[in-house]
């Protein structure tokens, strides 16, 4: 149960990484110094670690079934908003944006909060899984389904 | 970087293949997982999330009884769960997946994961960048770190044992709404 002992999370790692990308690059743009302050010195640890072996451990299990080349823009996508690219990758980006920026507000996501969390019984996490749902149920409605 | 992080982040790095491994088993990095959950037409993602949760109750609560483990809860930040998780559930609506199975579709090969992590990098850049600002509101209504049986004064095996019991019968519940993709 490694998984009881430490939280099983993805977003931690990006804002960590972020802090430490922007220290050495921008320090004073990005005020750096104040953030440390109020959150301590971000280091590399088992985090990073899970975050690069979930892409590792996908890849793996998708070479062992053949299950590769996936299309560029899923099918739902495709069928509900169309067929362009750059529209569909200029979406998920503006998205990964939100979810993460909404992630570190709540100090978790799916995993953290949803499974982790929920599992210890965390009173936020319980609150938290049921909002995003919710209100990713509502923004799906408005942003599929329009075409019928 | 210094030796003794060395060994975590292999520790991490193992688990997260697992993780990883599972993910693209169980389909959920691919985008109707999570589109699929949120449109209402596919509950997979909520029976995964829901299995892991009521056998990670379980488990937790024996560990911890057998001092083989703390938990480690999340304070209840009144402002930064509702407003973050607001916020969270509409990127993922957008993106499509959730922060893990975008990890996991990269791995699959699916670009509109790049770009989704790639925003996501800017999206955690943007919450270093304000933090210090942000925090008086994600902090508001903060009540601590709380679990559900210290708020109610309930026995936590009440919860453990009602979360397995919703997750043997709430599935074939779901099964019944089931549209298909």
């Amino acid at each position: 149960m490694l998984i009881a002992k430490r939280p099983l999370g993805i977003t931690t790692a990006f804002e960590e990484t972020a802090a430490l990308a922007a220290g050495k690059i921008a320090p004073k743009l990005m005020n750096v110094d104040e953030y440390e302050r109020e959150q301590g010195t971000p280091k590399i640890d088992w985090k990073e670690g899970v975050v690069a072996g979930v892409v590792l451990g996908s890849m793996l299990s998708a070479r062992l079934s053949g299950d590769t080349n996936p299309p560029a823009v899923p099918e739902t996508w495709r069928r509900e908003v169309g067929p362009s690219r750059a529209v569909r990758y200029g979406a998920a980006a503006a998205g990964g944006a939100l979810m993460m920026f909404g992630a570190r507000m709540a100090k978790g996501c799916t995993s953290g909060h949803g499974i982790s969390g929920t599992m210890q019984l965390s009173a936020s996490s319980w609150i938290f899984t049921p909002i995003i749902f919710a209100t990713g149920a509502f923004a799906s409605r408005l942003l599929f389904g329009r075409k019928r | 970087m210094k030796k003794e992080s060395l060994g975590k982040i292999l520790l991490g790095l193992g688990t997260g293949t697992l993780f990883g491994f599972f993910l693209h088993k169980g389909s959920a990095s691919e985008h109707h997982a999570i589109s699929g959950q949120l449109r209402l037409r596919d509950s997979s993602v909520l029976k995964i999330m829901g299995t892991a949760t009521a056998v990670g109750a379980m488990g937790t609560q024996i560990l911890m009884r057998l001092g083989l483990t703390q938990a480690k809860v999340k304070p209840l930040n009144t402002g930064g769960i509702v407003l973050g998780g607001t916020l969270f559930g509409t990127g993922m609506a957008i993106l499509g997946y959730c922060p893990g199975t975008n990890m996991a579709a990269m791995g699959k090969g699916h670009k509109d994961a790049v770009a989704g992590m790639l925003g996501m990098f800017v999206g955690a850049l943007a919450f270093v960048r304000l933090y210090p600002s942000l925090k008086p509101l994600i902090e508001k209504g903060s009540m601590g770190k709380r679990t559900l049986p210290e708020v109610t004064r309930t026995s936590p095996w009440l919860w453990a044992a009602a979360i397995s019991a919703a997750m043997v019968l709430l599935p074939k519940q779901l099964e019944g709404g089931k549209v298909g993709r």
